[in-house]
């Protein structure tokens, strides 16, 4: 069983776990990700790596509540223990030979961003950070961030904190004023990353982005998380889950994302309707 | 006297329009009247050819001779001596092409139901109170087993039973393998699989979950640091194969892999379950093997209309006949030289209809069987709402690239001798990551070749 030794609210909807799980900590990477289950009865949750200590054997995971099954991950506390926890999977980001890199995150999708950036910037790459959110409370990471980048630009949609704007904004902004990065690596919405990616080609800039679709076992059996890179079939969990955004072909990765909406809000209703009774 | 009916005894099953409702098990099992009855057709053949027709050469006039005499438990110790997996085998072995083919009752009437009866001898030692197991003495050496699918819980148990420290590494939260994500409840009742499981801790092995390796730890990790002396990888074909036609990322589309994982291991068709799968109201299914027909039926009980199209006829079909009778008794629909060449979507991105072409058998390929060439201009449009695509599957290639000096097939499969002993030292392979999808038998029979020869290496290195 895998224990629950932290647990942190770092915003209404976003929860910071680190779990103590030896085998995985010894070979985790950023940019890879684990598959968890909080039950005997519950989904194989895929969460992209936020942190991981090989000493202590710990991962830490950043997670949004989006649906039932993070609703009852969201009310496990310190001391509890997940069912399942495997990993690592897919491929860790490449980092070799970068010098200069920018980094760009919105809302939860920073929680995997940081690492990344983290790691950069130990190698001695230079990191300029660019991260979105909706508003001032649900910034995450804002200090983990700033310690990791030589550059780091704040962005929220309505103002309430940094730069009103997009991250799209910030960044043009950045390249307009002569800034030039080997490459851009985003992580965050799909509609995000797409238009990340339509700015950067633009600029020619090589783009990398981390999908988390839909998937089951994460070792490329079900298939369930394919994509279409390049106009052929790919496997996030297995190929990925980051992949050369210029050719990725987001809108059928947004229509796939979105085929068990009306399941999930259901069953996050009664799940929601559920804990409430217990209270 | 020999029984000289010439019809085989009847399998007791559900009513096909009730069990195409629900996942219970499907073939009920012989009574032990029945059992007997069955098994005094054996004419107990000195050359007995039907063992020739086993993967693994049980010795199977010697079991049916035993069940005529009522001597049940003395039938299932022939049959082990052989097999690891009687209960399992039982049930989804292709004996029909097997030892039942070869069977000399078969010339003039219906051969011996041998399949019914190894089920039947399984069943019967399973009902009875388990005798408790006497650990091996250990012999101090460690093997590890890579994937508890068939040939890993083959070459587990035999290795447990020389004395063998034997750990199992899965992937996933359950052991099984394609025993438990892949065939249904209603055709391999998992509680079933889950003795035989339960029969290879009492032997003293350790099965360790969620542990993929290749990505966890490394073949060269579990020699080099953590002491496995030999290793077996029995990680399978588990990769599906697309067509690439147009439209098959679209929502509603499967590889037959993902829905029958949703169903049998996250267990999809139960109403509180966490995981959702859609079968829609009119699903297709792409192939003609097992796993076509399991989908197809799974797909059945999820209230779907459910259509088969293959691109051969039903004489190539690659399915058990059994399962293909049974799929056809449950309402499911077939259309033969029938092969998609596009998936068309509504307007919300879904599937809507399946573009196939008509096709006509011509000379046969390389598979031997009579090669489907298409009908110019002749097209037509099935409309639905779920296309599961059930064309085969490769090995994974997890292990093979991440385990240096591994040799592969160019296919993926992994390069073993008839031993299993791959081209790295101490390290052996079998099943479908050697052979790519094959049978249950075929991996369990390469399982206990493997124990056998990394036994011999452990103890002589």
């Amino acid at each position: 069983m895998f224990e629950i030794l932290e647990k942190k609210v770092l915003n209404p909807t976003v929860t910071l776990m680190r779990i103590n799980a030896p085998r995985v900590a010894k070979k985790a990477e950023p940019g890879q990700f684990i598959i968890l289950r909080t039950d005997s009865e519950g989904e194989r949750i895929p969460l992209t790596i936020a942190d991981y200590d090989r000493e202590k054997g710990q991962v830490t995971i950043i997670f949004q509540i989006v649906g039932a099954s993070t609703e009852k991950l969201n009310h496990l506390n310190e001391g509890d223990c997940l069912q399942d926890f495997v990993g690592p999977l897919g491929r860790a980001t490449e980092t070799d030979g970068l010098k200069k890199v920018a980094v760009v995150g919105g809302g939860v999708g920073c929680a995997i961003a940081y690492p990344v950036a983290k790691k950069l910037h130990e190698l001695g790459c230079e990191v300029h950070s660019i991260v979105g959110f909706r508003n001032k409370d649900l910034v995450i990471l804002e200090d983990e961030f700033r310690a990791a980048s030589s550059k780091f630009v704040l962005m929220s949609d309505d103002g309430s904190v940094g730069e009103k704007g997009l991250v799209t904004d910030a960044l043009k902004k950045l390249i307009e004023s002569g800034e030039k990065y080997d490459r851009v690596i985003t992580i965050g919405p799909l509609i995000m990353m797409k238009f990340v990616c339509r700015l950067t080609k633009e600029y020619n800039i090589p783009t990398v982005a981390s999908m988390n679709p839909i998937m089951i076992d994460g070792t490329g059996m079900c298939g369930g998380c394919r994509l279409t890179v390049d106009g052929k079939t790919k496997f996030a969990c297995v190929d990925g889950p980051e992949f050369d955004g210029h050719l990725i072909d987001f809108d059928e990765a947004m229509a796939r994302g979105a085929m068990y909406k009306t399941f999930e809000r259901k069953a996050h209703e009664e799940t929601c309707k559920l804990f409430q009774e217990v209270k | 006297m020999p029984n000289m009916s010439p019809k085989r005894n009847e399998m007791p099953v559900q009513a096909p329009d009730v069990r195409n409702k629900n996942f219970s098990e499907v073939a009920l099992g012989y009574t032990e009247e029945q059992a007997i009855d069955e098994a005094k057709r054996c004419l107990g053949c000195k050359n007995s050819p039907c063992r020739g027709g086993c993967p693994v050469q049980i010795d199977i006039p010697e079991f049916i001779s035993h069940v005529a005499e009522g001597e049940f438990e003395e039938a299932y110790n022939v049959i082990t001596r052989s097999s690891s997996l009687p209960a399992v085998c039982g049930r989804v072995c292709p004996q029909e092409n097997q030892c039942e083919c070869k069977c000399v009752r078969g010339i003039k009437g219906e051969s011996v139901a041998i399949g019914r009866l190894e089920r039947f001898v399984a069943d019967r030692h399973n009902a009875q109170p388990a005798a408790p197991v006497e650990k091996p003495v250990s012999n101090g050496h460690k093997a590890a087993v890579i994937g508890s699918g068939p040939s890993g819980l083959a070459c587990a148990g035999d290795l447990a039973k020389k004395g063998y420290d034997v750990t199992i590494f899965e992937a996933l939260h359950v052991a099984g393998g394609v025993l438990s994500y892949g065939i249904p409840e209603f055709r391999l009742p998992k509680s079933i699989v889950a003795k035989e499981i339960d029969g290879l801790k009492a032997l003293g092995v350790k099965v360790e979950t969620n542990t993929v390796v290749g990505k966890t730890v490394s073949i060269q990790e579990l020699m080099e640091d953590e002491g496995f002396e030999s290793i077996f990888i029995g990680s399978g074909a588990g990769l599906p194969r697309f067509m690439n036609i147009p439209g098959e990322n679209l929502n509603g589309v499967y590889s037959a892999n993902e829905f029958l994982t949703r169903i049998n291991l996250m267990k999809a068709y139960k109403p509180d379950s966490s995981t959702p799968v859609q079968a829609g109201k009119k699903a297709v299914i792409v192939g003609g093997g097992n796993v076509a027909m399991d989908a197809a039926r799974c797909a059945k009980r999820m209230g779907a209309d459910v259509t088969i199209v293959y691109r051969r006829t039903e004489k190539e079909l690659p399915a058990r006949a059994e399962e293909v009778e049974h799929a056809k008794e449950e309402g499911i629909v077939f259309k033969f030289l029938t092969n998609p060449t596009e998936i068309k979507s509504d307007e919300n991105g879904r599937v809507r209809s399946i573009i196939c072409q008509q096709m006509e058998l011509s000379e046969p390929d390389a598979s031997g069987r009579a090669k489907p060439v298409p009908i110019e201009g002749a097209f037509i449009e099935i409309e639905s709402d779920c296309i599961i695509m059930s064309i085969g599957t490769s090995p994974n290639p997890l292990i093979k690239s991440t385990t240096e000096g591994l040799e592969t097939q160019k296919w993926g499969g992994i390069i073993a001798d008839e031993d299993g002993l791959t081209s790295k030292e101490g390290v052996y392979a079998g099943g479908d990551a050697v052979t790519g999808a094959a049978t249950v038998i075929l991996a369990m029979g390469a399982g206990k070749k493997a124990a056998a020869a990394m036994d011999k290496y452990m103890t002589e290195k």
